[in-house]
């Protein structure tokens, strides 16, 4: 199995935010969905791909390639989706693909022309005019007219209503029937990432805190509950975190056969969602801080 | 072919994949040869990952209900009746011992167990 991307100890510094020894490999074939709280540093990342950032540490290989060194050979085979599309407002689509077009040389009107009929947009409107949703499918129209190998987008369904969200979604998945593409995309939403990817990354505070497929996420993480009886400090240690009341208390477990063996019968284990996994996570960091 | 899968089922999705076309390849609904759909069509179908559906056809696939040949796409294998049909019995006499030992366990007696599987045979359906 080759990667379309390898990102190894990859490290930047901003004023009050680093990005800390940064690995994650992607499959070609697969799509991975880059999760976080806003301020992760999911969008650096990206940046950093892209080389719109630059990079302090680590290295970035895109189809094996060296992503500062050989960035033109690799940006012709990349469709890149920004969270905020940089589109000359003035225009309409038809001129907007007029500007674009020549940048390409693997541009193709048939497949722009496609997408723009099944995304229903129109093509005199101007730009300004378009709605949120309208706007994220044109930029998806747009970088994805050159038969673009990776395509990466940064959270490409933000603002976007359920209907035209599970459209996006579909869509992506149809690309998928294609093996030798690959997706990245970062989302805060993390039902669209349980919905679309193969593999999830979540990244917190600036590092990566697990790079997993999506089965293996599932499979090892669930939600232990039972009484506060069964919690002393070494049962307590098999947990990522743990929340407790009056009644009972509830944690994360990153193996789930353990926690079994720990627990044993008398408690409870339910099935954890990404969102309870990336609070329960998140409760470890701030507990950690104190 | 007809695929259910449930989100809220205890039950791993590939698992629950890998079951249902092999009761069908049991039942003869799946035919010997007939061709399945690509890992990435099933996928997409099912609205769930490809590794997902290439683990359930992994599986299916060393248990030797399917056969993947490359470049062509994956099919029910040809497989002997007889050897299907070993098999299904192999799990029913699985179960069976389960059944016995914990009856023994709790001190049931052979009339008794006799009994219920009686009522059970002729009652189900």
């Amino acid at each position: 199995m080759t990667n379309t991307l390898e990102i190894s100890n990859l490290s930047k510094s901003y004023k009050g935010f680093h990005l800390n020894n940064v690995s994650l490999n992607l499959p070609t074939g697969y799509i991975m969905g880059l999760i976080g709280p806003n301020g992760a540093g999911k969008t650096t990342i990206i940046k950093i791909i892209m080389n719109l950032v630059m990079k302090q540490a680590g290295s970035v290989k895109v189809f094996r390639m060296d992503h500062q060194a050989q960035e033109v050979a690799i940006k012709k085979r990349i469709g890149f989706v920004y969270d905020t599309p940089a589109f000359y407002a003035h225009l309409n689509l038809k001129q907007l693909k007029n500007v674009v077009a020549p940048f390409y040389e693997n541009w193709d009107d048939t497949v722009f022309n496609d997408l723009v009929n099944r995304f229903n947009l129109p093509i005199n409107k101007s730009l300004k005019k378009f709605s949120r949703g309208m706007t994220m499918k044109a930029s998806i129209a747009i970088a994805l007219s050159h038969h673009a190998d990776f395509i990466i987008m940064d959270e490409p369904t933000s603002g976007l209503d359920p209907v035209v969200r599970r459209e996006m979604l579909d869509f992506l998945r149809g690309i998928m029937q294609d093996e030798n593409k690959s997706i990245l995309f970062s989302s805060h939403v993390t039902s669209d990432i349980e919905q679309a990817a193969d593999y999830i990354t979540y990244v917190n505070d600036g590092r990566v805190v697990f790079s997993k497929t999506k089965d293996e996420v599932n499979e090892a993480y669930a939600l232990v509950k039972g009484g506060n009886d069964l919690l002393d400090d070494d049962t307590k240690k098999s947990l990522i975190a743990v929340r407790s009341g009056d009644y009972g208390f509830e944690g994360l477990t990153a193996d789930l056969k353990a926690s079994k063996k720990i627990f044993g019968d008398k408690a409870v284990y339910d099935k954890a969602s990404l969102e309870d996994i990336m609070f329960f996570h998140n409760l470890q960091l701030k507990n950690a801080h104190q | 072919m007809k695929i259910i899968i449930s989100n809220s089922s205890p039950e791993p999705i590939y698992e629950q994949i890998a079951k249902q076309i092999k009761s069908q390849i049991i039942a003869g609904d799946l035919e010997e040869g007939a061709a399945l759909p690509s890992i990435r069509k099933l996928a997409q179908e099912l609205h769930i990952s490809v590794i997902t559906t290439k683990r359930a056809y992994e599986e299916l696939e060393k248990e030797g209900f399917i056969d993947t040949v490359a470049g062509k796409g994956t099919f029910v294998a040809i497989q002997n009746k007889e050897m299907l049909r070993e098999k299904k019995m192999k799990s029913i006499e699985d179960q069976m011992t389960d059944m016995v030992s914990e009856a023994q366990k709790m001190g049931i007696s052979l009339e008794e167990l006799q009994e219920m599987l009686l009522i059970l045979y002729s009652s189900d359906d």
